[in-house]
């Protein structure tokens, strides 16, 4: 199933609709908060919030405004920010930037949870320091193009092209 | 107009697939795509990258999550449809008539419902099997990840042989020295007992000082049984023991259930 077969059927709200669309994206989803979270049962949480915020506004999405994936990644990513600025958790998204996904990946207990899919986390540790930093920040915490230049200290230019090199190395390991 | 492969190798696309373009520049390169089938293709293939990567990087979710929020949006959307009571007699001679007319059609009904309830059927049957191809190539692709794991040439294997508590269990470690990861077969354990995880230690001899480098979490739901767990240097011997859950400071010699010299 594809997210253009998925979309009419989310727009009548059936519940085989939700399902699929929790088959085919939860995990994504639950990734990204993770990763900004970094607490499985406040993720677990935003995950829920997420959810409902997709199902309530689905009305609203089309596609100018991009790729339906891209949509509920930015939905996510908003919310967490949101739920951890109410929290009051470190007051913002910048001083996570510490963390990032290859350091979640390094804690032993929770890799053993996701064992399944060893062979693209055993890539992922292998790729430059660089396109971790880069693939966290644009990716993962939702960065824009200036905020990422400023945080990495490299030029406002380069910062998509050095993001587009990193994406391909992984692309050429996904055979994508 | 710019030329659609500089347009392409630009990096524009990645950041589209991410969300971090503002309103203006989403438009634009979503109109871009409808007018050039290649960018469009490369989208897809950026996405599907980006799918990939955020889905390896998700925790366990427990499946009663999928109860929960599936309650929440269709209780939320359920309709509470009032029915008033009629007193006319008029309403119920429509209903004669209505169900003399539908004895009429019911059976030419009856044979358009099987109808379609055959094609639904074999819809789902189609479902369920792409389903079950999906989950044969996950678990073909596991199975190779693990392989490469274990035939890694830079692994140094110790077999643990079972202790007093218990003889027949074994275990063994793959203990990677060019990555410095460490992987542990416990196929060889019992399962342990409800709240009790089996912890493994990294033994220095003389004088005999352990060191935990892990957990075997989720010991059941983990078919394969082979463990990620931390790195370690200078181990002399590797020991598994079982400790109440959540695991030990210091491990509980008398429930030691393998080990192995290095």
């Amino acid at each position: 199933m594809t997210q253009e077969e998925l979309l009419p059927l989310i727009l009548k709200k059936d519940d085989k609709a939700f399902t699929l669309m929790y088959d085919m994206y939860s995990k994504n989803l639950y990734g990204v908060i993770y990763n900004l979270i970094n607490d499985r049962e406040e993720a677990e949480d935003v995950l829920q919030e997420v959810f409902v915020k997709i199902w309530k506004n689905i009305e609203s999405y089309n596609e100018s405004k991009g790729r339906f994936f891209t949509w509920i990644i930015n939905i996510a990513r908003n919310t967490t920010i949101d739920k951890l600025r109410s929290k009051g958790f470190n007051n913002s998204r910048k001083n996570l930037s510490s963390d990032n996904f290859v350091h979640l990946l390094d804690d032993s207990n929770k890799l053993s949870h996701m064992i399944d899919s060893i062979g693209i986390q055993e890539f992922v540790k292998k790729l430059k320091p660089k396109c971790i930093q880069i693939i966290n920040l644009l990716f993962f915490k939702g960065y824009t193009q200036q905020e990422a230049s400023d945080e990495l200290e490299i030029p406002l230019g380069t910062v998509k092209t050095q993001n587009r090199n990193c994406i391909n190395d992984l692309r050429n390991f996904l055979q994508v | 107009m710019m030329e659609v492969s500089a347009y392409i190798e630009s990096g524009i696309l990645e950041l589209y697939v991410f969300g971090t373009l503002s309103e203006a520049e989403t438009a634009e390169v979503a109109q871009m795509a409808s007018k050039h089938p290649e960018i469009q293709e490369e989208i897809i293939s950026i996405e599907k990258a980006v799918i990939s990567l955020s889905y390896s990087m998700a925790p366990y979710l427990s499946a009663a999550n999928y109860d929960k929020i599936r309650a929440t949006l269709i209780e939320k959307h359920a309709k509470v449809v009032e029915m008033k009571p009629k007193n006319s007699i008029a309403p119920y001679i429509g209903w004669a008539a209505a169900i003399i007319l539908m004895i009429g059609i019911g059976w030419q009904y009856t044979q358009l419902d099987s109808a379609k309830n055959e094609i639904v059927m074999i819809e789902t049957e189609n479902d369920t099997l792409e389903k079950q191809l999906n989950t044969v190539k996950l678990n073909q692709t596991q199975t190779e990840s693990l392989l490469a794991v274990v035939r890694d040439q830079n692994n140094t294997v110790v077999a643990l042989g079972g202790q007093a508590v218990s003889p027949e269990s074994k275990a063994k470690v793959y203990w990677n020295q060019a990555t410095q990861t460490v992987y542990v077969d416990a196929a060889g354990l019992p399962e342990p007992p409800q709240g009790y995880v089996y912890q493994v230690w990294a033994l220095k001899l003389n004088p005999l000082t352990p060191t935990s480098i892990g957990l075997l979490d989720n010991f059941t739901a983990n078919d394969s049984r082979l463990f990620a767990v931390s790195n370690t240097s200078g181990a002399e011997a590797f020991g598994i023991t079982l400790e109440p859950a959540g695991g030990s400071i210091s491990p509980n010699l008398e429930q030691l259930y393998t080990l192995g010299k290095v």
